[in-house]
Formats: structure tokens, C-alpha cells, sequence
């Protein structure tokens, strides 16, 4: 097998690896600055016991984040080595400016948390939380410019055989880097909110630590309510620039094959790439596109086969991966509200905390097809019109890398075993008896 | 001086503050088997790292992210030239600090045997093949003039290469066990400063034989013959590693510590000097070898990330020394028993 399929397989492997540890981490340390700050302010050791339960998840989490973080970046290098030596003048930056600005905080400000509880005044210890939430929140926002200047390159000139910074506002202040930090930043914070939900929900369901597991589940209720619907509409806002910025994206993610006017979406349709067109089309909304594109029901959507078939992404897997994370979107906003109404009773709604706890792991596939789309999509381009990606391949020989994304999956694979495990475990032990801090 | 040449050296500094301050770690992980009589001991051993690991590793992720801005070609060619090494160390890493945080979260022995093996294969590991990189590099690369690297992983695996991994090993070694003689008391204390009194000579002998092969298998002394006030430098590190020796026997290991510490960063700053200005030569041909002058990136973006070095790196080092002081304290089972990070 060629070089470059099994980069992409180990890139893509590596990502999604990754992303399942990361977006718990940075959800999750908002509520425990939230939880700790209350703590401090009321001396209710309820919030401590909190605090200590629920960052016991955000260690674990973190641990698995920064290990698996760190090959992410060497791959650049290894993997897609045309590509480093084309765009490293830009895109290297960012990530040098994310580890030098924000990582590095975030990462030593963990030790000093996890040991430093008799070390630090309690005020100071729940500061230190803050402060990795934000060193984290912070760290997306360099991640998610420098992805985003792979979906839409700015501020760059094309010099000495490669893109060249030509103007670092532009780079990091464009439309589509603030849009997709925020829908991704709120995808995790959701991740985050369903998660401290879900288990609170089931121990709820075992009738333990009610008073412990009912403040946690509305904590994180508010928090996911917000974020569910801030995620709605911003996911809209995004799909809309989508259209300006990668047109052969949403053509791909909607299996729109012909240019027309009053662009439908469909309910339900089967793309088949092979014959360009799609299988089966059931239940047209017609204009749809035209008016979530361009806000006009009427605009013109340019269709794929407008597209040079050279220059198309592949169809099936964008279009599933974007219907499944709308329609979980969309769930979320309705499971957050239904638990706003049942707030105060959530005792009495057993199917609502099953639901609850059922629904764990669907922020995950969200955020997951989320990135498939994201990256699949702007195939067959690694830099959206600037580069392709059988051009960024590092030369090096096939059997190299079939061995690395052996052993990738191989050890992703068992960490991921023992991490969720681990987690698992804790979750269902419940929280234990703490010691104050002296 | 011209941008380039600062960010020349601004690249050896974060490779050099990393194996510093990682470098204990290693050191520690490798020695936990040997120096670790019982599950106390290794108790209070990962604890010695583990308020520091995840804050050290984010020193290479630096030197990788600064590389990759500042000498995207260096980074292209090094990262893939060097693949199954640097993969290799990848996957030790994350054992390692993955070995570092999940040891104390089970308390059956099977679990915690996994995690100890974790925990000295990824530390020894990337000890030994860092260096076996290092010296590689300083002794050049075959790759050609597209960036194709021409050899295996055992190319990499040459009598020169494979003593840059001794030496590193071993700086690492002697280092982490002046930082446990810090950090601990009674037995192990004794222990780590036994074993760094025996690592001592090694060291200083594997150190005298690099340098004189160095002599025969590279051409970095070629800058130090050129400027020969440079050799002071060199003398300046031999006298770090005396340095050692003597607070050993005086028994001020804080003071121990930081001449090992600076013995590392000399060590590394040995190579980066005498490779100036070539940041990965080609040992097929020199006019294919990457300088920090045919490399770097573009002015524009070399003077940004000149400002975010200079205004984040002090800062850096400023938490990071709190971070360190705040948990200068020695580890011992009482005060073990009224924590529960591990």
C-alpha cells in the first residue's frame, strides 16, 4: 500500500484518537473551576466532593490529551513532510504560538492542581482551575486557526516556491477561523455538559448522592443548554460561510449534484457517487439550500458535477457524517430543554435520566463526524485551493508507515480500552468521603 | 546579528531546556527498577515526576512547534528522514506519561507491573534515542537533495550514534539521581546518591570518548578551530560535570542537581555550536544539508515569532520555577499519605 493512503489513515486515526480525550478536557475544566470556585465562596464541602469526583475525569482525560497531542504535531513532520516545507512558514506558527502561549500553562498549572491542594490557599487552587480552562479554551483557538487556514488559506503569498505569511491579522482574525472555534469550542463544552449529566443521571437513577448527583446534573444542564442552542445557531452561521468559502463542501455534504436555483434539501436521499447523482431522494424541501447557503430561497447552489472531478471531495462519507451531527444537534437542544423542564423533579422522570445516561456517547459521534466532515470534505485539497493532499506526502516508503499505524492501533487502541475503563470504574463508584484541604 | 543566527540558537536552547528539564524524568524512570526496593520507594518516585512530566514534555513540543515555524524544511526532512526513530520515541513518550498518571489509579500488582514497565521503557527509550538522533545529526544525514532520506533505522545505529545514546543515557541518569537525592530521604535517598556517585566516573569517561570521537566522526570542532575562545565553552562544561562530583561529596545536591542540569545544556550546546550554521547536514552531499540560512522562514515570520518568544518564554520559566518551588518539598511516606494525587 502507497505512503499516502496510510498517512491519511494514520492521520485520521491519530485525530480522532486524540479528539476523544480533548474535547472532555476543556468543557469539563469550566465546571470544575465553577464547582471549586462555589466551594470557596460558600465552604459547602458538597462542592468540594464535586470538584474531586469530577476531576478525577479531566485527569484521566488530560493525561491521554497531551500524550496523543504531542504525535499529532511530530506528524506534520513525518508524515506529511511537502506539505510542512509549503506551509510551515504560516501554519507552523500557529501551532509554536499554541504550545508557547497556552499549552505551556495549561500543562503546568495541571501538576500544580492535582498536588497542590495543601499547598495553595483554597482561593489560589480554584484560580489555578480558571486559569487552565482558559489556558485550554485558548489552546483551541490556536488549533482551530491553524485548521482553518487549511479550509480557507489567508494572508499568505505565494514566494520562493511556497506559501509565505504576508499578513498575520488576516490569518488570524478570519471569518472562518472565529466560526469554527466557536462551533467547535461549543461542541466540546456540550460534550462536557452530557457527560457530567449522563452520570450524574444514572447514579440519580440508583437514587445515590442524590443531593451530589442533582446539583452536578443542573450544572451541567445550564451549561449544556446554553451551548446546545448557541451551537444551533452558530452551526448555521458556519454552513453558511461554508458555502462562500469551500462551495464544493456543502455541494458534497447536502450529495448536491446539479447546479440550480431554489436548491432543495432532501429528508432522505443514498448519493451514488458513481453515476453522479443520488439513488433515492425522499421528502424535498425545496429551496432549502439555496436559503440555508445564501439566506435566499431562491440563490443559485453551484452542484458537484460543476465541480472538475479531479477537484471533488468524495460524496457518501461528508453527507452522512453532516446529517448524523445536525440531527444530534438537534437532539441536544431538545434533551437540554426537556431537562430545564424537569429540573426541579428529575426524580420522577426515570426514562428522562435513562435517555440521559443513554445519551453519553452521542456528543462524542457528533463531534467525531463533525471532523470527518471538516476534513474529508476539503478533500481532495490538504490547503483548500492551494494544495492537494497527494502532494503533501512525506517520501517515505509504504512499509514504514503500515508498521506506525499498526502499532497506532495497537496502542491507541489498548489506551483507549484502559482510559475508558478507567473512567468507567470511577463513574460507577461514585464520589468518595474527601479530606478538607488544611 | 541576523535573525536567522538568533533563531538558530533560540532552537538549540529549547532542545537544551527540554533535555534538562525531561531529563531528570528519564533519568528517574530508567533508575525506578534498579533503585526501587519497594512499592514505596516507586511510590515516591513517580510522584518526583509527576507534577512535573506533562509541564517538561511541553519543552518538545516547542522545539518540534519552533522548528516546524522557524525551519519548516529542517522540520520536513528531519521528522521524516528520522520516522521510525522519532515514532519510536513517540510511543514512549506516551507509555510513559500515560504509565506516570494511571499507575496509582489500581491497586492490584498486575496493573501496577504494566505501568512500571511503561515507565522505564519510555523513559530509557527516548534517553537513548534522542542521543542516538543527536548524534546522527551531528554527524550527518543521507538524504538527498529532494529530502529523501537513503537508509533504515539501522543506519541510525552506527558506533558513533550508538555512543551519543550512552552518553545521553547516562547524563540523564546521573541527573535524575541527583534530582531523587533532592527529593527524597533515608534509604532511597542513600540509594540515589550512591548511584549517582557510581554514574559520575561513567559519565565523565563516556563524555572524555565522545569528544574525542567526535573529533573523527564529525566535523564539529571545524567552528571551534575556526574561533578557538569556543573551547572554552567546552571547558566550561567539563567543569559543570566536575561541579557534580564536588557537592556530591559535599552533599548539596540542589547544587548537584543544577551542574548536571547545566552539564546537559552544555552538552547539547557542544553539538548546536559546532554544527553552526547547518541544522541537518547531508553526509551524501554537503549542498544538500539544511542551514539555519537556507531553511528559515520568511522575515515576517521570523520576527513574529521572535515577539512571542520574547514575551512568553520569560514567562514561561517564571511559572515553571513556581511550579518547581512549590513542590520543592521531599517526598516521604507521611507526606504521601496526606495528598492523594497518585
Amino acid at each position: 500500500m502507497d505512503a499516502l493512503l496510510l498517512s491519511r489513515l494514520q492521520f485520521a486515526a491519530a485525530t480522532m484518537f486524540h479528539f476523544l480525550f480533548v474535547p472532555l478536557t476543556l468543557g469539563l475544566s469550566f465546571l470544575l473551576a465553577y464547582m471549586e470556585t462555589q466551594y470557596v465562596r460558600t465552604g459547602d464541602e458538597t462542592y468540594l466532593r464535586m470538584t474531586k469526583f469530577w476531576g478525577k475525569f479531566f485527569i484521566i482525560n488530560f493525561a491521554l490529551g497531551i500524550v496523543t497531542g504531542i504525535t499529532l504535531e511530530f506528524q506534520f513532520g513525518t508524515n506529511w513532510s511537502r506539505y510542512s516545507s509549503y506551509v510551515g512558514d504560516i501554519f507552523g506558527s500557529l501551532l509554536a504560538i499554541e504550545a508557547t502561549a497556552s499549552f505551556f500553562l495549561e500543562s503546568t498549572l495541571i501538576g500544580v492542581w492535582i498536588f497542590g491542594w495543601n499547598k495553595l490557599s483554597k482561593k489560589a487552587h480554584a484560580a489555578v482551575m480558571w486559569l487552565i480552562a482558559g489556558a485550554g479554551t485558548l489552546s483551541g483557538v490556536w488549533i482551530l486557526i491553524a485548521n482553518a487556514w487549511m479550509q480557507h488559506p489567508v494572508g499568505y503569498v505565494i514566494r520562493n516556491g511556497r506559501a509565505e505569511l504576508d499578513d498575520f491579522m488576516a490569518v488570524i482574525t478570519q471569518k472562518f477561523a472565529i466560526l469554527e472555534f466557536f462551533h467547535t469550542i461549543a461542541a466540546a463544552y456540550i460534550l462536557s455538559a452530557f457527560f457530567v449529566m449522563g452520570i450524574s443521571a444514572y447514579h440519580l437513577l440508583k437514587k445515590n448522592n442524590i443531593d451530589f448527583f442533582t446539583r452536578s446534573f443542573r450544572i451541567a444542564l445550564v451549561f449544556g443548554l446554553v451551548f446546545s442552542f448557541f451551537e444551533i445557531a452558530e452551526g448555521h452561521l458556519h454552513g453558511a460561510d461554508l458555502a462562500e468559502a469551500q462551495p464544493a463542501k456543502v455541494a458534497a455534504m447536502d450529495a448536491h449534484w446539479e447546479t440550480e436555483t431554489r436548491a432543495p434539501i432532501f429528508m432522505f436521499a443514498i448519493p451514488d457517487e458513481k453515476n453522479e447523482r443520488n439513488l433515492v431522494e425522499i421528502f424535498p424541501i425545496p429551496g432549502m439550500l439555496s436559503f440555508m447557503a445564501y439566506h435566499d430561497f431562491n440563490a443559485e447552489v453551484k452542484g458537484l458535477k460543476d465541480f472538475p472531478l479531479d477537484e471533488r471531495p468524495p460524496v457518501l462519507i461528508p453527507f452522512v457524517s453532516f446529517k448524523i451531527m445536525v440531527m444530534l444537534g438537534f437532539y441536544f437542544g431538545f434533551a437540554t430543554i426537556l431537562g430545564w423542564i424537569y429540573r426541579n423533579r428529575l426524580l420522577e422522570k426515570p426514562w428522562y435520566l435513562k435517555m440521559m445516561l443513554l445519551s453519553i456517547p452521542l456528543p462524542y459521534i457528533a463531534i467525531e463526524m463533525g471532523w470527518v466532515l471538516a476534513e474529508v470534505g476539503r478533500q481532495p485539497w490538504i490547503v483548500y485551493g492551494l494544495m492537494k493532499t497527494s502532494d503533501a506526502v512525506s517520501p517515505i516508503a509504504g512499509s514504514q508507515v503500515m508498521i506506525s499505524l499498526i502499532a497506532f492501533f495497537v496502542v491507541y487502541g489498548l489506551l483507549g480500552l484502559i482510559g475508558f475503563w478507567l473512567m468507567f470504574n470511577h463513574a460507577r463508584k461514585g464520589p468518595a468521603e474527601v479530606i478538607a484541604p488544611s | 546579528m541576523e535573525l536567522q543566527t538568533i533563531w538558530f540558537f533560540v532552537w538549540g536552547l529549547l532542545w537544551a531546556v527540554f533535555f534538562m528539564l525531561d531529563g531528570f524524568n528519564f533519568g528517574i524512570g530508567s533508575l525506578m527498577p534498579f533503585l526501587a526496593k519497594k512499592e514505596m520507594d516507586k511510590k515516591i518516585m513517580v510522584r518526583a515526576m509527576g507534577p512535573f512530566w506533562d509541564g517538561n514534555e511541553v519543552w518538545l513540543l516547542t522545539a518540534g512547534g519552533v522548528t516546524f515555524a522557524a525551519f519548516p524544511d529542517v522540520y520536513a526532512v528531519m521528522f521524516s528522514s528520522l520516522y521510525a526513530a522519532l515514532m519510536l520515541v513517540l510511543f514512549s513518550l506516551i507509555v510513559r506519561g500515560v504509565g506516570i498518571e494511571f499507575r496509582g489509579k489500581l491497586d492490584t500488582p498486575a496493573w501496577k507491573r504494566l505501568w512500571d514497565t511503561c515507565i522505564f521503557i519510555g523513559s530509557a527509550a527516548p534517553a537513548i534515542l534522542f542521543g542516538v538522533a543527536f548524534a546522527n545529526i551531528f554527524r550527518g544525514i543521507p538524504f538527498d537533495g529532494e529530502g529523501i532520506y537513503h537508509g533504515t533505522l539501522l543506519t541510525l545505529l552506527n558506533p558513533y550514534g550508538l555512543l551519543g545514546g550512552v552518553l545521553f543515557l547516562c547524563l540523564f541518569l546521573l541527573h535524575g539521581a541527583n534530582m531523587l537525592a533532592c527529593k527524597t530521604k533515608g534509604v532511597l535517598h542513600h540509594s540515589a546518591v550512591r548511584t549517582a556517585n557510581r554514574l559520575w566516573p561513567v559519565t565523565l569517561v563516556v563524555t572524555v570518548v565522545f569528544l574525542i570521537a567526535s573529533w573523527f566522526a564529525t566535523d564539529l570542532y571545524d567552528n571551534y578551530l575556526a574561533s578557538p575562545v569556543l573551547f572554552l565553552f567546552i571547558l566550561l562544561t567539563a567543569l559543570f560535570l566536575v561541579g557534580v562530583k564536588i557537592f556530591l561529596v559535599k552533599n548539596s545536591f540542589i547544587k548537584a542537581w543544577t551542574a548536571s542540569a547545566l552539564t546537559i545544556v552544555g552538552a547539547t550546546f557542544f553539538g548546536i555550536i559546532g554544527l553552526f550554521p547547518n541544522m541537518f547536514p547531508s553526509s551524501i552531499n554537503a549542498d544538500f544539508s539544511l542551514t539555519a540560512f537556507n531553511a528559515s522562514s520568511s522575515p515576517m515570520t521570523l520576527k513574529i515569532m521572535l515577539g512571542v518568544v520574547i514575551i512568553f518564554v520569560p514567562a514561561i520559566i517564571a511559572y515553571q520555577s513556581w511550579a518547581y518551588r512549590l513542590f520543592k518539598d521531599k517526598i516521604t511516606e507521611e507526606s504521601l499519605a496526606h495528598e492523594e494525587g497518585y
